[in-house]
């Protein structure tokens, strides 16, 4: 059904329709922000530990693998440059996004389905609660608000901890790394890479949400979603990153 | 009043409700029974909206609901409150906060005000004492009890429950039984009972409609199901030895 020319269609339709009711105003806004501070929470504050490490490692490595490969004619200063335009282009704004699909994707994915096979939506909707709108709202503007931020935090991460190893080993000096890091810098590619967040923030959201919504069945449905919420977001993510790229770079 | 005018519902090919119509009377507990896959679950939530029927419509108190629009939609299920075959209460939320959801929602009240009207619901259910306790901390019959609780808590019109006995002992299910035949009174609410459990048919209901394959095959009150003619009606009443066992007593 997914995959067949109809299922596409249908499930983008549906896809549309469940945006347009999550973005009705909230019932109560003293809810709302309580629920976002909450999803702030889940989203931003308890990915903060993963995201460090991986940027701190991806930094460190990069910057090891370029100076492994230059030689001779290229200048040492080729390595600061190589680890910021790495981390800045692609490896935070794309790589952080793709795997907060998985950490953050499924738990959203299995919170909403969880709740759909126990009948807590349909009692939400019962009560006159836009349900869709009161679950999945708080999810997306704390991913506009926190995967930024996060992304910001990795691409800082990633330089500092390139500089770091660079500085361990020997391979280049803080005075060649830092004018690699400075050398043909254009402050548009942070911006590039906030757009990119931005939207991958979105997709990962809604397209969990989505999922883990419209989950139908028991238990085994709910790990179904689960998986698809992750499948589909990074699908979707890899495909829009190519769009974007060619949008805004090309 | 409840009025239910010639509902069908289809899911793909599978017609499940063929023009049923039906009435849920004010101040009485009104029970849909049925087997399995009959339609009455589906009937249900043609009532409440949580599915749109084919065809037919739902007035509440004469009101249209299935012609209202969103916003006049939600105003008519302020006024409703629902039991779910499993509870509905929400995992993340203490049994306080679950029953204070829809005043926090929905009422002006201050906390004061809305502490106060949780106390009495959980004192109505029995459950004095276990406000700040989780759902997943609660017995089966604990947590339906929880469920009525929030039900009731916006002092609703129409109160609707689903299986309400289901996985729970003769005893607790007579509890539950007897819980929602006192606020139906006391409330003076029009309630819906979906139930397959005889006990609980005989025990708590005022109106009986009986669906088969999509229908209604029966309608009238206890007294009346018990002399019934209807063969299929008396394959679903006299399926267990027990009432059987009761008929060939009772004809002795």
């Amino acid at each position: 059904m997914y995959l067949s020319g109809v299922g596409i269609i249908f499930n983008i339709g549906r896809y549309t329709r469940f945006i347009a009711t999550v973005m009705r105003k909230p019932d109560k806004w003293t809810i709302f922000r309580r629920q976002l501070i909450q999803e702030m929470t889940i989203i931003g504050t308890d990915s903060v530990g993963i995201v460090a490490l991986l940027s701190v490692f991806m930094g460190a490595v990069m910057c090891l693998q370029t100076a492994h490969q230059i030689s001779g004619w290229i200048p040492v200063y080729t390595i600061g440059f190589t680890v910021r335009q790495t981390m800045i282009l692609e490896f935070s704004p794309t790589l952080i996004p793709v795997i907060l699909a998985g950490k953050v994707g499924s738990n959203i994915a299995s919170q909403l389905g969880t709740m759909r096979v126990t009948e807590q939506i349909d009692a939400l909707e019962i009560m006159g609660v836009n349900s869709a709108g009161f679950l999945v709202l708080p999810k997306i503007i704390a991913g506009f608000i926190c995967l930024p931020a996060l992304v910001v935090m990795s691409m800082g991460l990633g330089l500092a901890s390139g500089a770091g190893i660079a500085l361990l080993t020997g391979v280049s000096s803080m005075a060649d790394f830092e004018y690699g890091l400075q050398v043909d810098f254009v402050s548009y590619d942070v911006v590039y890479a906030i757009i990119k967040t931005t939207v991958f923030a979105l997709i990962m959201t809604s397209v969990s949400a989505y999922h883990g919504y419209f989950t139908s069945g028991g238990a085994l449905e709910v790990a179904k979603s689960s998986t698809k919420a992750v499948v589909y977001s990074v699908v979707i993510i890899m495909l829009t990153n190519l769009v974007l790229t060619k949008l805004l770079l090309t | 009043m409840i009025e239910v005018k010639n509902i069908s519902k289809s899911f793909g090919k599978h017609t499940v409700l063929k023009n049923v119509s039906a009435t849920f009377e004010k101040g009485k507990v009104n029970f849909i029974i049925g087997r399995s896959g009959s339609g009455k679950s589906v009937l249900t939530k043609c009532t409440v909206g949580l599915l749109e029927p084919d065809d037919g419509h739902v007035f509440f108190d004469g009101r249209n609901f299935t012609t209202m629009n969103r916003r006049q939609r939600k105003e008519i299920r302020k006024e409703i409150g629902m039991l779910f075959q499993g509870g509905a209460l929400f995992d993340s939320m203490t049994v306080e906060e679950n029953v204070k959801f829809p005043l926090k929602m929905f009422s002006d009240m201050d906390e004061e005000a809305m502490s106060s009207r949780v106390a009495d619901c959980l004192t109505r259910v029995e459950l004095d004492g276990h406000g700040d306790k989780y759902p997943g901390e609660l017995s089966g019959g604990m947590q339906k009890r929880v469920g009525i609780a929030r039900a009731i808590s916006m002092n609703p019109k129409y109160l609707f429950c689903d299986e309400p006995n289901s996985g729970l002992d003769p005893q607790t299910a007579i509890v539950i039984d007897n819980l929602i035949v006192d606020i139906t009174r006391e409330y003076g609410m029009t309630t819906v009972v979906v139930s397959h459990d005889m006990n609980s048919v005989i025990e708590a209901s005022d109106t009986i409609h009986f669906i088969h394959e999509g229908e209604i095959a029966f309608k009238g009150d206890n007294a009346e199901m018990m002399v019934s003619d209807s063969e299929t009606l008396n394959d679903f009443i006299y399926a267990s030895k027990l009432m059987r066992k009761l008929r060939d007593k009772s004809s002795k």
